[in-house]
C-alpha cells in the first residue's frame, strides 16, 4: 500500500543472522583480550601481596636448610627478579600456552588441570543443568498455579535451597542419604577398585557420585531461576500479545508454551551468564565437601601449599571459562530474541 | 425481526469487578445487538466500559477481578455465556476476531509474523502447516501488507505500526468469523495511517459481511466507520442512534457534550471546544441517580435520586435521560 511507512530494518533471514552473530563473535573476542590482560595482572599482583611463598613451603617440607641450595632454587624459579619482570615473563609464557611447573605434582601445570578438568566440567555441567531445568520447570508450574498451594511450596522450597549455604546442604545430604540411609556413596568421584570409567558399571558408578554434589551445586541456582522464571512469567503473561494469543482460540497451555515462556527465559538466560563464574567458585567449596578430584579441589589443595603457578593458572583458565560462557550466552539470546541485532 | 438470528445479540449483560475496594458494575445491563454486515460503534470516555464489554463477549475478562454476573451474549442465537472455557477456544479466532489497540505489543516479539498467522489458522482449520503458510500468505496480500511475501519472515519490531495492525486484522479474519470486534483499532497509529486501516476494515467487512463492533473514543472514526452508534457512561448504555441522527440531533447531555468537545474542520478558530466539566466518577462511587448528573448542564432535582430508564424517543432511537424526555 503506498504511503505506509517501509520498515527502517528488512526481515533479517537465516543467512543475515548467521552474518550478524559472527560479527557478536568477533567483537566479543576482541573485547576478551584487554579482558584477559586484566585478569592476568590483577591476579598475579593479588598473589605477590599474599604472605609467604611456595618456595618457604617447599624446602620446609623437604627439610632443605642449605643456603646454597635455596639460592639456586630461587634463581630456577626467578624469584630473584623485579616483580614487574616477573610479570611481564609470566605473560610471556601464557603467550606461549607456558602455565609454568607444578612442583607438588612434579608435571607441567596445564597437564595437572588437565586431568582435574573432566570431573569439574561434569559437575558443573549437570549442576546447570539440574538448575535450569528445575529453575524453569518450578517457575512455570508456579506461576500457572498463583497463589495456590503448588505456588506457596514452590515459593518455600526456593527460599530454604535460596537461603541454606551449599557447603552445609551438602554435608546435610551425606549425613541424610550417605550415612543414616546409606543409598549414596559419601565422596569422590569412584568407588575405589571399582569397575573402570570405560565400563558401564564404571559410568554408573561415577553418575551415583555425581548426585549428592549436583545437587548441592545446583538446588541454590535452581532456587534462583525458579524466583526468577516466576516472576517473569507472570510479567510476560500480562502483556498484549498474550491477550492476542488468547484471542486466537488457542488453550492455556499452548499460549503459556508458545508465547509466554520463550519471552519469560530472557532473563533466565542473562542471569545464567553472569553467574557463570559463580557456579565455578561454588564448585570449589562443592569440590572440598564431597572430595571430588576436579579443578576446584586442586585450586584448594594448591592455595594451602602456596602453589602458585597452579594457583594462577586456574584463575586465568577460569576467567577464560567466565567469558566463553558469556559469549555463549549472548548468541544464545541473540538466537531468542531477534529484536536483539548486534551492539 | 426475521427468523434468521443476528449475528450477536447482547442483552442485559452484567459484568462487576470484584475488587478490594467492593463490587464494581463495570458494565450494567448492557443491550446491543448487530447485523450481518452491519459496523455498531461504541463510544465513550475511558473507564466507561466500552473494552471490558468486548472483553465480557469474548470472555476474556481478567478473573478475578472481572466476572460476568448476568446478562446473555447470543452469537448466531446461541447464548456463549455459560459455555465452559473448553467451547469458548472453538469460538474465539473462528466464529469472532478481536483487534487490539496496540499494534506493535499485540503481536508476539520473538515469534515471526507467518508463525503467529499459521497458528490460528492450523488451531480452527484443518490446513495443514504447508497449506496454513500459503494462506497466511494470502491473507496478508487481502490486508494489503505491501511486499506481503517478504513480511512472512519479518519479526513484528521490524515492521510499522500499520504493518503490525494489518497481521492483526490478518490474524482476526483468518477464519472468517461472523462477527469482528475492533477495540480502539487506529488509536495508536498516525492518521494517514489510520484512515487506510479504516477503509481497509470497511472493506473486509464488506466482502464478507461480518458485523461489527468498533469501539472508540473518536468520532471522527464513528462518522465515517459506523451505521450506528451506542454511547455509553459509566457502565450503561445512555443513548443509541443511527449515525446520522446522533451527529444531527444527540439527545443525550453527554453525547452533546462528546460531540462539542469534537473538533470540526471548518469551525472558527476563535470558537473554543466545549468540553466536559468534571470526570467520570469511580465505578464505587456512582451517585444515586443519573451517573452523568454531576456534570450535566441541564440536570434536575429528578437527576439526583432516579436513574433515567432507556426510552425510545424516535423509531431506532433510544435515551435514556429525563431531560432529553422534556421533564
Amino acid at each position: 500500500m503506498a504511503g505506509e511507512l517501509v520498515s527502517p530494518t528488512p526481515a533479517l533471514r537465516g543467512s543475515a543472522r548467521r552474518t550478524a552473530a559472527l560479527r557478536l563473535l568477533r567483537r566479543r573476542l576482541i573485547q576478551a583480550v584487554p579482558l584477559m590482560l586484566g585478569v592476568v595482572i590483577i591476579n598475579f599482583c593479588l598473589i605477590q601481596m599474599a604472605p609467604g611463598s611456595f618456595l618457604e613451603l617447599m624446602t620446609a617440607e623437604n627439610q632443605v636448610s642449605d643456603p646454597a641450595t635455596v639460592a639456586l632454587l630461587r634463581k630456577t624459579y626467578g624469584l630473584d627478579d623485579p616483580v614487574w619482570m616477573q610479570l611481564l615473563k609470566y605473560i610471556w609464557a601464557l603467550l606461549h600456552f607456558d602455565f609454568g611447573f607444578s612442583y607438588r605434582q612434579n608435571m607441567p601445570v596445564i597437564q595437572a588441570i588437565w586431568i582435574h578438568l573432566p570431573a569439574t566440567v561434569l559437575l558443573m555441567v549437570s549442576s546447570i543443568a539440574l538448575a535450569v531445568s528445575i529453575g524453569v520447570a518450578a517457575g512455570v508450574v508456579a506461576s500457572m498455579k498463583v497463589r495456590t498451594f503448588w505456588d506457596s511450596l514452590v515459593s518455600i522450597a526456593a527460599m530454604f535451597f535460596y537461603a541454606a549455604p551449599s557447603f552445609w546442604l551438602g554435608i546435610m545430604m551425606i549425613v541424610l542419604f550417605s550415612v543414616k540411609l546409606g543409598w549414596l556413596p559419601v565422596g569422590g568421584m569412584m568407588k575405589i577398585g571399582g569397575a573402570s570409567s570405560g565400563t558401564w558399571a564404571g559410568v554408573l558408578d561415577i553418575l551415583r557420585h555425581l548426585i549428592l554434589p549436583t545437587l548441592a551445586l545446583g538446588l541454590f541456582y535452581a532456587a534462583i531461576y525458579t524466583r526468577v522464571m516466576r516472576s517473569s512469567m507472570l510479567e510476560v503473561a500480562q502483556l498484549d500479545f498474550v491477550r492476542t494469543a488468547r484471542a486466537k482460540g488457542l488453550s492455556r497451555n499452548k499460549v503459556t508454551i508458545h508465547h509466554v515462556l520463550r519471552n519469560a527465559l530472557l532473563p533466565v538466560v542473562t542471569i545464567l551468564g553472569v553467574q557463570m563464574g559463580t557456579v565455578l567458585a561454588g564448585s570449589v567449596v562443592i569440590e572440598s565437601v564431597f572430595s571430588w578430584p576436579g579443578v576446584g579441589s586442586l585450586l584448594f589443595d594448591s592455595v594451602s601449599s602456596r602453589n602458585y603457578p597452579v594457583v594462577l593458572s586456574i584463575m586465568v583458565l577460569g576467567s577464560l571459562v567466565v567469558i566463553a560462557a558469556n559469549i555463549a550466552v549472548d548468541l544464545i539470546y541473540m538466537w531468542l530474541d531477534p529484536r536483539i541485532e548486534i551492539r | 425481526m426475521s427468523g434468521q438470528a443476528l449475528p450477536l445479540e447482547i442483552t442485559d449483560l452484567r459484568t462487576t469487578l470484584f475488587t478490594r475496594r467492593g463490587e464494581m458494575k463495570a458494565v450494567d445491563g448492557l443491550s446491543l445487538s448487530v447485523g450481518a454486515g452491519e459496523t455498531v460503534a461504541l463510544v465513550g470516555e475511558s473507564g466507561c466500559g466500552k473494552s471490558l464489554s468486548a472483553l465480557s463477549v469474548m470472555r476474556l475478562l481478567p478473573d478475578p477481578p472481572a466476572r460476568i454476573v448476568g446478562g446473555q451474549v447470543k452469537l448466531n442465537g446461541r447464548d456463549i455465556v455459560p459455555l465452559p472455557e473448553e467451547a469458548m477456544l472453538g469460538i474465539r479466532g473462528k466464529e469472532i476476531g478481536m483487534i487490539f489497540q496496540d499494534p506493535i505489543s499485540s503481536l508476539n516479539p520473538v515469534t515471526t509474523v507467518e508463525k503467529q498467522i499459521v497458528e490460528v489458522l492450523m488451531t480452527h482449520t484443518e490446513l495443514g502447516r504447508g497449506q496454513a503458510r500459503v494462506r497466511a500468505h494470502e491473507l496478508l496480500e487481502l490486508v494489503g501488507m505491501p511486499d506481503a511475501a517478504r513480511r512472512l519472515d519479518a519479526y513484528p519490531h521490524q515492521l510499522s505500526g500499520g504493518m503490525c495492525q494489518r497481521v492483526v486484522i490478518a490474524m482476526a479474519i483468518a477464519c472468517s468469523p461472523s462477527v469482528l470486534i475492533a477495540d480502539e483499532p487506529t488509536t495508536a497509529l498516525d492518521v494517514t495511517v489510520q484512515a487506510q486501516v479504516l477503509a481497509l476494515l470497511k472493506k473486509l467487512q464488506a466482502d464478507a459481511g461480518m458485523a461489527m463492533i468498533f469501539i472508540t473514543h473518536d468520532l471522527g472514526v464513528v462518522a465515517e466507520t459506523a451505521d450506528r452508534v451506542v454511547v455509553m457512561y459509566a457502565g450503561r448504555k445512555v443513548e443509541e442512534a443511527s449515525v446520522d441522527e446522533l451527529f444531527e440531533n444527540p439527545l443525550h447531555p453527554y453525547t452533546v457534550g462528546l460531540i462539542g468537545a469534537t473538533p470540526t474542520p471548518g469551525a472558527e478558530r476563535a470558537e473554543r471546544l466545549a468540553d466536559i466539566p468534571g470526570m467520570v466518577p469511580p465505578l464505587n462511587a456512582l451517585p444515586q441517580g443519573c451517573a452523568f448528573a454531576p456534570r450535566c448542564k441541564r440536570v434536575m432535582d429528578r437527576c439526583l435520586t432516579e436513574k433515567p430508564a432507556l426510552t425510545v424517543p424516535g423509531p431506532g432511537r433510544l435515551v435514556a435521560c429525563f431531560a432529553a424526555q422534556g421533564g
